[in-house]
């Protein structure tokens, strides 16, 4: 398949109030071919809603989305053929067996019938549900019905693929697939998923976009986001000596290191340390040639691995409370960041 | 109209395989022949006027309240709840297709129903000795009426369902629907107040939607355009709602 130059999803201004509360505020953005993207944000941030109107089973108040060039409010039909998706919940007939419901999907996506058996084969395989293919889907348990669902999805093998939480309710084996099969989708497909499961996402997705209020808070990879996000680097000390003299001499070392948290001294005199600076290249070795030169006992020094979970709570706290002076705010990151 | 088909013999094929669809067969069948038998006996006692074709037929409203919304109250209302009507509407289906295939199924259920009932007369063709019984104007009539009034009768169902998710509550806005077409315009005819004549159209329209005179017609013979296109002008209103009924709900979801 030669890649047009048109991205794979385009989301313009859109905005979307359901009886006066709004869902959507002016959320844009932009996913290329073969990407796979993280939704991620809390609970009634407007991720459900987002993805429904790129299906084009909703409709956007104002703003537009296009998927593959064609825009989903005027071309509702090929929109419909480039998509594949999973909705919340992920909604099965209870009363048709597996097998029986992908043929009849697969008979509404319009795949031709000589076609269709060999790649329903092909998706079961896929999915790893070729032994419950005769079982009556209302029997299957919550793993097998969640695969179902992406099967579905991915039947037509159609360009872009929406999943909404895909992994939700699964156990931690059973996420290990899905992930597994999403990463195989990687660079034929392009895969939005939404998710609660941070390191899901991180796992899985390219880019991560963060959404809260119906606003993009923050987007990147999980590396960036960290990184522009959080906009400083933690560092875990735990020293004995003369702490009073010690904010002064991480001041020699870096100007912007600080001390934001202290423990009390335990039995042998130790005393544990979070440090913070806005540096964000590696700073452990200066600072314990500092601290031992200067006479202090040291017995670790780390460097805190943020995860995608403290990015995403800084995030949607950020943007849920704009009066709280944002620790760093590196130009661009946020789309919605300038609320009143 | 290209998936329709594929809806179409999606919707019977749930319907042959469901054992529901069996029970109620039989309890329609169970029911209706209970009536038959009390028709016939009657004609044990004394001689009627008219064939028992023609009193078989005119009990129609009966299992008309009770099986079209049994028969219809499931087919969107389902699909809402269990959320399965986002799936089918984000592939290249239209909701025009969704709601004919489903309409569809459902009359033809109907249809077959009734059309078993056609075995009573078989059975009293070959059992009974007495060849007036069997009158074949009011027992062709009596089947074209079924089939033609149940085009409404099951769009009316159909667009019932399309107004709520629940079962029940579908179930009943069908009955309240079917009553008031069937019973209600019935007793409006009667009513006294219709009969001056400043109301002289409305008492024309409700005339013109006697469901009982249509099936008088129908049995003598008469198969009257303007019945038929009541009955097809219905339908087609009925199924149009139903259409934007379901385009609404996604927009005000």
């Amino acid at each position: 398949m030669s890649a047009p130059p048109t991205p794979a999803i385009e989301v313009d201004h859109l905005v979307k109030t359901y009886a006066g509360m709004t869902a959507v505020a002016d959320l844009s953005f932009t996913v290329a071919r073969g990407e796979i993207i993280g939704f991620l944000g809390p609970n009634g941030a407007g991720k459900s809603t987002t993805m429904r109107i790129l299906t084009g089973y909703l409709p956007a108040n104002s703003g537009t989305v296009r998927i593959c060039g064609h825009s989903v409010a005027t071309e509702p039909d090929a929109v419909k053929r480039l998509i594949g998706y999973m909705p919340e919940n992920n909604p099965l007939p209870e009363d048709m067996r597996v097998s029986e419901y992908l043929y009849f999907r697969g008979r509404l996506k319009e795949i031709p019938r000589r076609k269709l058996s060999p790649r329903i084969d092909e998706v079961l395989e896929l999915c790893d549900l070729k032994r419950v293919r005769h079982k009556i889907i209302g029997q299957l348990s919550k793993g097998y019905r969640q695969r179902v669902g992406i099967a579905e999805a991915i039947l037509a093998e159609p360009p872009v693929i929406i999943m909404d939480e895909p992994t939700i309710g699964l156990d931690p084996h059973q996420i290990l697939i899905v992930r597994d099969l999403i990463a195989g989708l990687r660079g034929r497909m392009t895969v939005i998923i939404s998710s609660h499961i941070l390191p899901e996402i991180e796992m899985t997705c390219d880019r991560v976009l963060i959404i809260n209020r119906g606003r993009v808070v923050a987007q990147g990879s999980p590396a960036d986001l960290r990184r522009e996000v959080l906009g400083r680097t933690t560092y875990q000390l735990i020293t004995a000596g003369s702490i009073d003299a010690l904010p002064a001499l991480l001041t020699v070392v870096e100007p912007t290191l600080k001390i934001t948290a202290t423990s009390e001294p335990d039995a042998t005199g130790f005393v544990t340390l979070a440090l913070s600076t806005e540096r964000t290249d590696e700073l452990g070795e200066p600072l314990l040639q500092s601290l031992i030169s200067h006479g202090f006992r040291v017995r670790a020094l780390s460097r805190a691995q943020p995860t995608l979970e403290d990015v995403f709570l800084a995030a949607t706290r950020r943007s849920w409370d704009a009066k709280l002076a944002p620790v760093a705010t590196p130009a661009g990151t946020a789309n919605g960041f300038d609320r009143p | 109209m290209k998936h329709f088909l594929t809806l179409l013999s999606h919707e019977l094929r749930m319907l042959l395989v469901s054992p529901s669809t069996y029970i109620a067969g039989t309890a329609f069948l169970f029911f209706m022949g209970f009536i038959f038998t009390g028709i016939l006996e009657n004609y044990t006692k004394a001689a009627q006027d008219v064939s028992p074709a023609h009193v078989f037929f005119q009990l129609f409203w009966l299992p008309v309240f009770f099986m079209v919304p049994l028969l219809t109250m499931k087919c969107l209302a389902e699909e809402r709840r269990l959320g399965t009507i986002e799936t089918l509407l984000t592939t290249p289906v239209t909701t025009t297709e969704v709601v004919l295939g489903k309409y569809t199924a459902a009359y033809a259920l109907y249809l077959s129903l009734w059309g078993a009932t056609g075995g009573f007369f078989y059975i009293l063709k070959r059992f009974s000795s007495d060849p007036r019984l069997i009158d074949s104007g009011p027992l062709i009539g009596g089947y074209v009426f079924i089939a033609v009034s149940g085009l409404l009768f099951v769009a009316i169902g159909v667009f019932a369902s399309s107004l709520s998710r629940n079962q029940a509550v579908a179930g009943i806005l069908c009955f309240v629907m079917l009553a008031g077409l069937i019973v209600g315009v019935r007793w409006l005819g009667e009513a006294s107040f219709l009969n001056r004549d400043m109301l002289a159209p409305a008492k024309a329209a409700v005339d013109y939607a006697q469901i009982f005179s249509h099936y008088e017609d129908f049995t003598r013979g008469v198969i009257d355009a303007r019945h038929v296109l009541f009955y097809f002008s219905g339908t087609a209103l009925a199924l149009i709602f139903s259409i934007l009924s379901v385009e609404a709900k996604q927009i005000h979801a």
